[in-house]
């Protein structure tokens, strides 16, 4: 019993040994200026980490729009690089140059990689992250994508690491499997706040996201958040009146067609499970 | 200030170059004058003959104000010698030059008939003989000296021995009249461009080994590093050649963003290509030739090593990814937008390889910062059509389906109204579908907090009975 007490406490320490914690971690972090988050995440998202992203293919548009949001918090002015495959950029749209010019992200900053399969987006991935001149990389895979598996994105993370280049998997419609992520979120697009030149609430407001840290390396995870995006700053904000692990706080709306809808939906039951097991 | 050259109708009244510019202003108030640029005019021939190159590939400059073409074996392809000089004759006037000209069997004999108009004469020799002794481009003492003697023409000094000619004004005067009178020859030098540096190898035993080929290719390429490094260029196109004993030969090219002439960065993208290969690269019985040709080449200065990695460096370490990945994915393997002046959102952004786009677009927003995009993040072209319930026929729409999903719109702007390019319309029509419908976009926001955009292609009534609903687009 004493001798297997021995042998753990030694392999934690070759474990600590291998994290290789950073020595400072006060500017390796990017904020994203909701206050309550980045309290929790002790001053932000790490830089020169890999972050996954989970969204149902439904909410491909806030998924990636956030994803994108979040490299530019992470690249300061660097350039941005966004890898996919050509299936991805047939089925989910090209990105729109007049549409990121107005979330305040500079098209010239971004290149967009797009490659023939999921074997060379992960190679390719692998590459950019070595690149200590690129500002951060979104990845996006669509689907269950079998070839990321704990090897490939412990490569991954070992890449960004050394270059500190903030990865973000950009992960459409897949499910969580074990990875070297330093933290997973799930994000959905949240029912935007009414502008104030606009008291009837008819107008979509400014991009809201409903985020949940699915999972979160020595830290706590289980918790959600609003945001919304502020262009003319440049960082997310709270949503006003917004409480942690309260969902149902913003609008009738949001809860009264919540019903209506999932009964018109086309069910999706890998979504489902796959939530109940991150929890 | 002297003249150093003068328009026709300056020289028909009485000005020559050399005069002062207070003498000629008194002459003629009027005088317009420019300051002389000998360089400039030397880019101007430079020019004028790289564009001669068309009548025959052998062009020369004939200082100072001269182009030299070799038209042997040319003139057929124009229809004759005479129809060739006809041509370029034209084609410099239309360049505002004015030009004279001359075909002879000799450089000299040419330049000189060009500057000496003489009346017809039955040939080019007696042409030549009736010249001018001045056409013999001496000294003007000795051209002064040679009519004092009664010399007034070739053909006076074509009849004298040579060598009394040659005592009395030297060996260059005899060569001068030898050359126009086709006697000696002097050869022309042809200004050509740089030819593509090309590095060879030639091996006594065929090499069976790829990666020693590899070896030598990085020794090949850093002999063409320092030829690019001579010219102070940098490759932007490589082109490796691998011949096998046997007769076939492998091509391998690779492209740069940014100009190199470094050897381990241009044998990185060919490793990075080796890789790529359906078919590995197969030595056979083995190679007995490799070539290495810089197929295209930019001005690269020589760099020096920024001290703490400064901005310079970075853009080159990105270039270099763009590079790799270009390989590996294809010229358009990695892109970066560009803005397009359109109107019609699905063309008003173009997405380049960034292998080749260089100077940074500017990009202008129409949202105000701290208002709501109007457009979206994502573009989906072409748009994909969806099923409306609209409240009213030309109303805003109340819920679409989508992928097979039904949203309850909650929230709405719109409609934006965008026309189509009727100025492309053909023979006038207006409302056509030769240049597309009007579109009425919405931006719509669904139960869940999803953002569209969907546009309703055609006014209802007008353009079409029953316009179609598209998806065009995704806000975060």
């Amino acid at each position: 019993m004493a001798d297997s007490v021995h042998t753990l406490t030694a392999l934690r320490r070759h474990i600590a040994m291998l994290d290789r914690k950073p020595a400072s971690d006060g500017h390796v972090r990017f904020a994203t200026g909701h206050e309550a988050m980045d309290r929790t995440l002790d001053g932000g998202l790490a830089r020169g980490r890999v972050h996954e992203l989970f969204g149902t293919s439904e909410e491909e548009g806030a998924t990636s729009g956030f994803a994108l949001l979040l490299a530019r918090l992470a690249s300061d002015d660097a350039p941005l690089l966004w890898l996919r495959t050509h299936a991805a950029s047939r089925a989910g749209g090209v990105p729109y140059g007049p549409g990121l010019a107005a979330m305040g992200l500079d098209p010239t900053r971004l290149l967009i990689g797009i490659m023939a399969d999921d074997t060379m987006l992960l190679r390719a991935a692998v590459e950019a992250l070595r690149c200590p001149a690129l500002g951060a990389l979104v990845i996006e895979l669509r689907g269950r994508a079998p070839l990321l598996d704990l090897t490939a994105s412990r490569r991954m993370a070992l890449a960004a690491e050394a270059s500190g280049v903030t990865a973000l998997l950009l992960r459409i419609g897949g499910d969580p499997v074990p990875s070297a992520a330093e933290t997973r979120w799930r994000v959905e697009a949240a029912p935007s706040l009414p502008l104030p030149e606009d008291p009837s609430g008819r107008i979509p407001g400014m991009s809201a996201f409903a985020l949940t840290l699915l999972r979160r390396r020595a830290g706590r995870d289980g918790l959600e958040w609003r945001l919304v995006w502020d262009s003319e700053k440049g960082g997310f904000e709270e949503i006003a009146g917004d409480r942690r692990h309260e969902r149902d706080g913003d609008g009738r709306a949001a809860g009264g067609a919540d019903p209506a809808l999932s009964g018109a939906l086309v069910s999706l039951p890998p979504d489902r499970p796959a939530a109940g097991h991150a929890a | 200030m002297r003249l150093a050259t003068l328009d026709a109708a300056a020289l028909a009244i009485g000005l020559t170059p050399g005069m002062t510019l207070a003498d000629a202003r008194a002459r003629e108030p009027g005088l317009a004058v420019f300051e002389a640029d000998p360089h400039a005019d030397q880019d101007w021939l430079e020019r004028l003959c790289d564009g001669c190159a068309r009548y025959s590939p052998g062009v020369a400059i004939d200082p100072p104000h001269g182009l030299m073409l070799d038209i042997s074996g040319c003139g057929h392809l124009w229809g004759g010698d005479e129809a060739l000089a006809v041509a370029a004759v034209d084609r410099l006037e239309r360049h505002g030059m004015r030009v004279r000209h001359a075909i002879a069997g000799t450089p000299e004999a040419a330049h000189a008939l060009a500057r000496f108009p003489s009346g017809p004469a039955p040939d080019e020799d007696a042409a030549v003989r009736r010249l001018p002794v001045e056409a013999l481009r001496l000294e003007p003492e000795s051209a002064q000296a040679l009519r004092r003697a009664g010399l007034r023409t070739l053909g006076d000094l074509a009849a004298r021995p040579a060598s009394a000619l040659a005592a009395r004004f030297g060996e260059e005067a005899v060569d001068a009249l030898h050359a126009l009178l086709g006697l000696g020859h002097r050869p022309l030098s042809p200004r050509r461009p740089r030819p593509a540096i090309r590095v060879e190898r030639r091996f006594a035993e065929p090499m069976g080994s790829t990666a020693h080929a590899l070896k030598i290719l990085e020794e090949m390429a850093a002999q063409a590093g320092e030829r690019l490094a001579e010219r102070a260029q940098g490759g932007r196109r490589f082109e490796a050649l691998f011949f096998r004993s046997d007769g076939l030969a492998f091509p391998l090219r690779v492209e740069t963003s940014l100009p190199v002439r470094d050897a381990p960065a241009i044998m990185r993208l060919f490793r990075e290509k080796i890789d790529g290969l359906s078919d590995p690269l197969d030595p056979g019985f083995g190679f007995d030739m490799m070539r290495l040709t810089v197929a295209a080449a930019d001005p690269l200065v020589p760099t020096q090593l920024a001290l703490e990695g400064g901005e310079a460096r970075k853009q080159e370490s990105v270039a270099a990814l763009v590079d790799r990945l270009s390989i590996r994915a294809g010229r358009a393997g990695v892109q970066r937008l560009v803005p397009r002046d359109s109107h019609i959102p699905e063309q008003a952004q173009l997405a380049l390889p960034a292998i080749e786009s260089r100077a940074p677009a500017i990009w202008t927003s129409r949202s105000e910062p701290g208002n709501p995009p109007l457009r979206p993040l994502h573009l989906f072209d072409p748009p994909q059509p969806i099923e409306v319930v609209a409240l009213a026929p030309d109303g805003p729409p109340h819920r679409f389906r989508w992928r097979r999903t039904l949203h309850e719109v909650s929230r709405y702007e719109g409609p934006e109204r965008i026309a189509p390019e009727w100025w492309l319309a053909k023979g006038g029509e207006i409302a056509g579908d030769s240049v597309g419908r009007t579109r009425d976009y919405y931006r719509v926001e669904d139960a869940r907090g999803r953002r569209y955009w969907i546009f309703r292609h055609g006014i209802q009534g007008m353009e079409a009975a029953h316009p179609g609903w598209y998806m065009h687009g995704l806000f975060a």
